[in-house]
């Protein structure tokens, strides 16, 4: 579907040298592993050390000048850590909810009651799948109507219960397709936005990697949003910017589009569209899975201790406030 | 307003030069510029001023033209009702975003093509005696595209509707939301639904009509939120456009596809309305609904 490689991120190469570097003198020093015996003479182990820190080093200056578009590569690479990753790493006892009580239940959204912390929560978030079976079964994160009835059904059991509403967000976009059209997307989804903006309940959201259109707002609407660092917002992905907007989709023109989108974390909280940048480990969540979770996690206590203090009334209100100001007139 | 149609062949215009031909006889080549076009639907060639008495509707085959946002405002209103709000909100290059051209050159380009500042007009005026607050969109600036100025007029005269207790009506039309403003422009879908809610919350009346074309980030916030929907005839309406759906699914679209008709039978338009009884049907409605 996209013209990206997300296997092999090019910028990333000089690193995976270096790594094979690494292990293939790791398993020299290791007498279990070493093919040629180890000679007593030679200390691997200042070298190892050494290369290793000239990893860290190079991997510190790539993703300190990432662009826009490598971002966006990072935010798709196949091993971040998705939703049921972090619903693994850190919400307790998940009870996941099924169905929007009309036509199916989604694969393409997760719904349930779990515990985050000491607070027992709704979560709600796009499932992208990890191997083939499981991509297809819920069309890459790609949400069809249903799945956002769905969740707002479960939303609405949260504001019925007096639960937090904690949403993950990570979508190329919602499902463009017949049935998606035949089951009304676009009311389903503007459904969203108006009733997540009057849910008496705090509302969360993080954005873990893709932040595809309204197929990403229709579960991104609330009192506070957050980004991942290598994370991408915005109203259309490079692609298909680049594909309209320079009639073709190239790697140069998806990295020109990319940069103008101004999708990335920093450029979405300089814009006032998102309230915080979550850091991730070094070289990205895909490299540290257990760091990652724990950051957002952390965020999360963080945001759900501030927003407990709110009596409903003025909750809404800041709510409101925080989605009027968003825009730039002249 | 109907009555006003008169067939083509018996047209009785005070203009010499036209009254002696009849449109059967005339060749492409020996078009009058400017007042006559023909129809990109039934190809019948139309006295341009009897097709504007016909509200912009074909008088051959009812074909709903596209009108722009201040010929649709006098379709609309109650003749010299209209009493325009923030035209001077114009749209800035926040981004810097440059394509193949420059968006503040886009900007200046279109606002000089169509004399506005962006994508939509609005303001209060009367409906057949009843008073309304009207937002119409307007294809011919950058395809009527959403973007902060779109999203914040919007918002102003839902809130204005909510606090002067008035039906708002929007006249949609849009590409989409613009992409040259990015995350901004993805907000106001938020913005606006939002500010919808709470005139929901006050019992306010919101009849949004949707004409050729309603698609993307517009049809996926206020333009579907309508307490009422209607739908021009055979207006393209989707969340994606039909292109994009058959690049990804490879497979022929069903007939008629995403028009008004379609969403009437798929359960997500409430009427689909000839252009010439919009007035008449609004009304009707808030005399039920509205205050
Ligand atoms: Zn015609």
């Amino acid at each position: 579907m996209s013209s990206m490689n997300i296997y092999e991120l090019e910028f990333e190469r000089p690193l995976i040298a270096l790594e094979k570097q690494i292990s293939e003198l790791e398993a020299q020093n290791d007498p279990e592993r070493s093919a040629v015996g180890i000679d007593a003479d030679v200390d691997l182990g200042v070298e190892i050390g050494e290369l290793r820190a000239s990893h860290e080093a190079m991997l510190k200056k790539i993703y300190a000048n990432l662009s826009p578009v490598n971002t966006v590569k990072v935010a798709r690479h196949p091993n971040r850590p998705q939703t049921m990753d972090y619903i693994k790493a850190f919400v307790k006892d998940f009870c996941e909810l099924h169905g929007d009580r009309n036509y199916a239940d989604d694969r393409a959204i997760i719904c349930g009651f779990g515990r985050i912390g000491k607070t027992k929560c709704v979560i709600i978030g796009h499932n992208k799948g990890k191997d083939t079976a499981g991509k297809i079964k819920c069309n890459f994160g790609c949400a069809h109507p249903e799945g956002y009835r769905k969740a707002l059904r479960i939303m609405q059991l949260g504001e019925k219960y007096g639960l937090p509403i904690v949403t993950l967000i990570d979508t190329p976009g919602a499902y463009p397709g017949i049935g998606a059209e035949e089951r009304g997307q676009a009311e389903a989804i503007a459904v969203n936005l108006r009733e997540m903006s009057r849910l008496k309940v705090p509302i969360i959201s993080v954005v873990i990697g893709e932040g595809g259109s309204g197929g990403a707002l229709g579960i991104g609407v609330g009192d506070r949003i957050a980004m991942l660092q290598y994370s991408w917002w915005s109203v259309i992905s490079p692609e298909g910017c680049a594909s309209i907007l320079w009639k073709t989709s190239t790697p140069e023109t998806n990295a020109n589009a990319a940069e103008v989108l101004h999708l990335t974390a920093k450029d979405n909280l300089d814009l006032g569209i998102v309230d915080d940048v979550i850091k991730e480990p070094l070289g990205g969540a895909h490299r540290d899975r257990t760091v990652a979770a724990a950051q957002v996690e952390k965020y999360l206590l963080g945001a759900l201790r501030d927003l407990k203090r709110f009596k409903t009334n003025n909750l809404l209100n800041k709510r409101y406030k925080r989605l009027r100001a968003m825009g730039r007139t002249a | 307003m109907a009555d006003q149609q008169t067939k083509s062949g018996s047209d009785t215009t005070k203009n010499d030069t036209t009254t002696a031909r009849t449109w059967q006889d005339l060749k492409q080549s020996d078009v009058p510029e400017g007042l006559w076009m023909r129809c990109p639907k039934c190809e019948a060639m139309c006295y341009k001023k009897q097709v504007a008495e016909n509200l912009e509707v074909c008088p051959e085959c009812d074909h709903h033209y596209r009108v722009g946002a201040d010929e649709r405002i006098e379709q609309m209103l109650d003749p010299g009702s209209f009493e325009e709000l923030w035209a001077d909100l114009g749209p800035t290059d926040a981004l810097g975003f440059v394509d193949r051209i420059p968006y503040s050159d886009r900007i200046e380009k279109e606002q000089r093509k169509t004399g506005h500042k962006d994508a939509l007009l609005c303001g209060k005026g009367f409906i057949k005696g009843r008073g309304v607050v009207l937002a119409v969109m307007d294809t011919r600036f950058m395809m009527a595209s959403m973007g902060s100025v779109v999203g914040e007029k919007i918002t102003r005269c839902i809130e204005l509707a909510t606090e002067t207790d008035r039906p708002f009506i929007l006249v949609n039309a849009s590409g989409g939301a613009r992409m040259q403003e990015s995350s901004l422009s993805l907000a106001q879908m938020a913005k606006t639904s939002a500010a919808l809610a709470r005139f929901d919350d006050m019992g306010g009346l919101f009849i949004s009509i949707l004409t050729d074309p309603t698609t993307g980030g517009v049809t996926a916030s206020y333009a579907m939120l309508g307490d009422v929907i209607l739908a021009e005839p055979k207006a393209l309406i989707g969340f994606a456009g039909p292109r994009v759906i058959a690049n990804t699914v490879r497979q022929e679209l069903p007939e008629g596809f995403q028009r008004s008709e379609f969403l009437l039978e798929k359960g997500f338009v409430d009427r689909v309305v000839h252009r010439k009884d919009l007035r008449s049907e609004v009304a009707r409605l808030i005399d039920y609904a509205g205050k």
